[in-house]
């Protein structure tokens, strides 16, 4: 098992059909599904497995609730940023990127306020209106993420808006290194405090997010070299 | 400690058996078997598939099973309950099971019901297994995992305490293991992998595996997780090779760091199969609707062309059903408006990722190669130095996103690679999930060690939302002449299936429970599924251990399954493949007539003799026995010209040459 949240860039209804193909013909050895018998030791177990889940739940530190938070708005503002790709003429190959970014972290985002709600943490909500991202947490609006590594700035957010083509991939890659980047030091830093991601699914998500963004770092890289060298 | 060559163990125990007793249960009937063999292209799936719409619960799921029996399920030990089990491996008649608690052993001398005689509490993910003789060695990857094996965590994040690589215990009294060793890695240990190389007996090799952050250097001196253009010594882009003196394991420690992945230049993309690229002529020629899409010439499918050419007739404001023009507008612009509607897919993009570790390494000793499955390539490596795997092939795949295991077959001549899309948390197997994404892809390997794609194989049964379920472990089932894999879909449940027409492979046998929950996806379902001296293992993360064993069908039959049942090993761990041979049989004997009359390869009549003739040489002994067995060697060697598969018919020659020696 590997922690990776891999991400789908396109409309999985197209693929779907495709692979409508299964030939499963008719056939006289059906074997009918049938119900395992559950014994009274069974039902024991099966709480036994409940009170844990719920348990592993209370596993958690601010440290990592903060990280969640954190991690949330970051990724909103990659939508943000992704979003800008059609429109703004990019390439073939950044299209396909910012498509596999912004379903990787909506999913990414979602996980994560399913991991506050259930251990009854505030959860931000995101409102996002072209360039105008909002985040409210417990009913207020929340700043504070703008001052998290790898965030554009304000004025960043608008030049890479007013980009277009070539000039927009260039920008658009530099600006999602160094975004990306930033959230490899995020994980980096929650790790790096006491007592941090020790919960099975905190580790999971932070070293997944670690690696993913990792791996696109290169991958990214690699892009902008092209971009540079047909110049 | 005296090093084990699991092959020669191949054992003469079963053979002896097999091959000495005469069996009371051969009698006059020709065949001595009820199920006649059919070939592979008349596979007939349950229908309607029953592990659709199976009932959700953790112990009381709906199942559904072909051509497979339950032996036994049963719940882990109480303090494993609700802790994810892991990896498996084997010695003697014990199953070792990982579990992110520790370590499980059971006793399976009676498969209908095993025993626990062995949990061991010492927490860390991913607690993976392999066993060398006294040896067991465990995976530590997460934070928690501590020198003490409590069950606190640690609160701190730079901590004596901490084990994050590998754990090492003496299991010479299995039942009472002792820990005795760890070697510490700068990324903890998410898998790894036990070389037992011909060429080194006096020392075992654990090759690392490992893609979590890199820890502090103020925790392991040393680790660094700045870039190699930074920092020499990165703790990134490298695996770790671990020797093991078998004379004195405690003094294990890394003695390599290969670099494996330096200068990688983007691996070709394989690009279409053959049957591939015959069936898109095909659709051409039918005229039907080609477009190149994510990369390559697609058919597309009916109901997308009815919507694009009704857009058509939207676009210029008619009504009614599309015109010829219509149509000829589509030809003319569908890779563009395919393109507009779904977005795009380029390979060069996916090529153009550099891998920062392997996820697992497959060895191979007997003929010196291991498949690394290693993020976005997979790799053929050259180990017949131990210390230094060198990489000598590697593939990408466009519908790949995570390389995550690798199979060979018996012969070696191919591998299949595992794709973890998603990494196993994640519901893959939905009915709208490419049948590409998320499978398995096989790869001949040709003499020059380079590696060819065939095909894909994935789960052929649609999961629900529920269901975590994506391409995971699995083993071969040594079926003489076949390459058969029986392997963990999580979710999915498992699923038995013959890759021996590489570009077809079949599924033959399958095993799925229901969800673990109704309401919301559970991590569940098997993690690792292997077959082990007969039977069939599963590790299923939050139910257990479950035990199978397989059932004749015209696709495997009763005297097939026996002969793989003759390959006994004394110890298995699946990520260090052992050669399988197989001892000179009736059974084996049998096995080969039943292929041969599967694929049509001697006669029906000669099968038939033979099989009558077996029966008698059987029930005798002696030197009768042996004239009987010479004779029919003799008559059928003359006939292998002729027959449709010479290089079965001799190899059936040889086998009763071999029984009339004995």
């Amino acid at each position: 098992m590997n922690y990776k949240h891999i991400q789908l860039s396109y409309h999985l209804a197209f693929a779907g059909i495709f692979i409508l193909t299964i030939g499963i013909t008719g056939c006289k050895s059906t074997e009918h599904p049938q119900k395992e018998s559950a014994p009274a030791n069974d039902e024991k177990l099966t709480e036994l497995y409940w009170t844990r889940q719920d348990s592993a739940l209370q596993n958690f530190t601010q440290d990592d609730v903060k990280f969640m938070v954190g991690m949330i708005c970051h990724h909103a503002q990659a939508l943000v940023m992704s979003r800008l790709a059609p429109e703004n003429n990019a390439n073939r190959q950044v299209q396909t990127l910012s498509s596999r970014i912004i379903n990787a972290q909506k999913d990414e985002i979602e996980t994560m306020q399913k991991w506050l709600r259930m251990r009854n943490q505030p959860v931000p909500q995101i409102d996002i209106d072209s360039l105008d991202l909002k985040i409210t947490l417990s009913g207020k609006p929340y700043t504070k993420y703008k001052n998290m590594p790898g965030v554009l700035a304000e004025e960043q957010l608008h030049e890479l808006a007013r980009a277009r083509g070539s000039d927009f991939d260039r920008l658009f890659l530099t600006y999602m290194i160094e975004h990306h980047k930033g959230a490899v030091v995020m994980v980096d830093n929650l790790f790096s405090k006491d007592g941090a991601a020790q919960g099975e699914s905190t580790y999971r998500l932070a070293s997944g997010i670690q690696v993913d963004q990792r791996t696109e770092i290169d991958r990214m890289n690699l892009m902008l070299n092209k971009l540079s060298n047909a110049d | 400690m005296n090093k084990l060559k699991p092959w020669l163990f191949l054992t003469a125990l079963l053979f002896i058996s097999y091959a000495c007793a005469p069996s009371s249960s051969v009698k006059k009937s020709p065949s001595n078997q009820q199920i006649a063999p059919k070939p592979l292209s008349t596979v007939e799936h349950p229908a309607p598939d029953p592990r659709v719409g199976l009932e959700p619960g953790l112990f009381d799921a709906g199942e559904a099973i072909w051509n497979l029996e339950k032996l036994s399920h049963n719940a882990p030990p109480k303090e494993f309950i609700g802790k994810t089990n892991s990896d498996l491996a084997f010695k003697d008649h014990y199953v070792i099971q990982g579990n992110y608690h520790g370590f499980i052993i059971w006793d399976v001398s009676n498969p209908k019901n095993p025993e626990v005689v062995v949990d061991y509490p010492c927490p860390v993910s991913q607690s993976d297994v392999s066993v060398y003789g006294d040896l067991l060695f465990v995976s530590a990857e997460g934070f928690d995992g501590r020198m003490d094996c409590g069950t606190q965590g640690i609160d701190k994040k730079v901590s004596e305490e901490r084990v994050r690589g590998i754990r090492i215990f003496d299991i010479s009294d299995i039942e009472n293991p002792e820990y005795i060793h760890n070697v510490q890695t700068c990324r903890g240990s998410h898998t790894h992998s036990v070389l037992d190389s011909p060429n080194d007996d006096e020392n075992i090799y654990v090759y690392v595996s490992g893609s979590a952050p890199v820890r502090s250097s103020e925790e392991l001196p040393g680790c660094s997780s700045a870039p190699p253009s930074e920092d020499p010594n990165s703790a990134l882009f490298r695996i770790e090779v671990i020797k093991v003196p078998l004379d004195n394991p405690t003094e294990a420690a890394i003695i390599n760091s290969p670099r494996i992945f330096e200068d990688l230049k983007a691996a070709p993309d394989h690009g279409l199969s053959k049957a591939d690229k015959e069936k898109l002529e095909e659709a051409k020629e039918q005229g039907k609707y080609v477009a190149h899409v994510w990369g390559r010439d697609r058919i597309v499918p009916d109901p997308i062309v009815q919507s694009l050419l009704k857009q058509i007739v939207k676009e210029r404001e008619g009504s009614g059903q599309p015109t010829a023009a219509d149509s000829a507008r589509l030809r003319k612009n569908l890779d563009q408006m395919i393109d507009e509607r779904f977005g795009e897919r380029t390979e060069g993009e996916v090529n153009e990722r550099g891998p920062n570790q392997c996820h697992d390494i497959t060895l191979y000793p007997a003929i010196g190669l291991a498949g690394g499955a290693c993020e976005g390539y997979g790799f053929l490596l050259d180990i017949t130095d131990p210390t230094q795997p060198k990489r000598i092939d590697a593939v990408a795949d466009s519908n790949f996103a995570y390389w995550h295991s690798a199979t060979f077959n018996n012969p070696g001549t191919k591998v299949l690679f595992t794709d973890e899309w998603g990494g196993g948390g994640q519901p893959k197997c939905r009915e709208q999930d490419p049948m590409e994404w998320g499978a398995n892809a096989i790869f001949t390997i040709d003499e020059d060690n380079k590696m060819h794609f065939q095909s894909y194989y994935k789960l052929p049964a649609p999961q629900t939302e529920l269901e975590n379920c994506v391409a995971h472990n699995g083993s071969l089932i040594p079926v003489p002449d076949r390459d058969i894999m029986v392997q963990s879909w999580y979710q999915g449940g498992i699923s038995v299936f013959d890759w021996t027409d590489p570009e077809n492979p079949v599924e033959i046998a399958f095993h799925d429970r229901g969800p673990v929950d109704s309401t919301r996806m559970q991590m569940g379902g098997s993690w690792s599924v292997y077959w082990y001296n007969g039977r069939i293992y599963n590790s299923e993360i939050a139910r257990g251990l479950d035990i199978f064993e397989l059932k004749p069908s015209p696709y495997l039959t009763k005297n097939e399954i026996a002969a793989a049942k003759t390959v006994q090993l004394e110890q298995f761990n699946a990520q260090g493949k052992p050669m399988y041979e197989w001892p000179t049989t009736f059974t084996l004997a049998r096995a080969y007539l039943d292929q041969l009359e599967r694929g049509d390869g001697l006669g029906d009549q000669w099968i038939n003799t033979t099989r009558q003739k077996l029966s008698e040489a059987e029930n005798e002994s002696g030197d009768t026995r042996e004239e009987i067995l010479t004779t029919l060697a003799t008559a059928i060697e003359r006939r292998a010209g002729s027959a449709g598969d010479k290089e079965k018919v001799n190899k059936l020659v040889d086998t009763l040459r071999g029984l009339a020696n004995e």
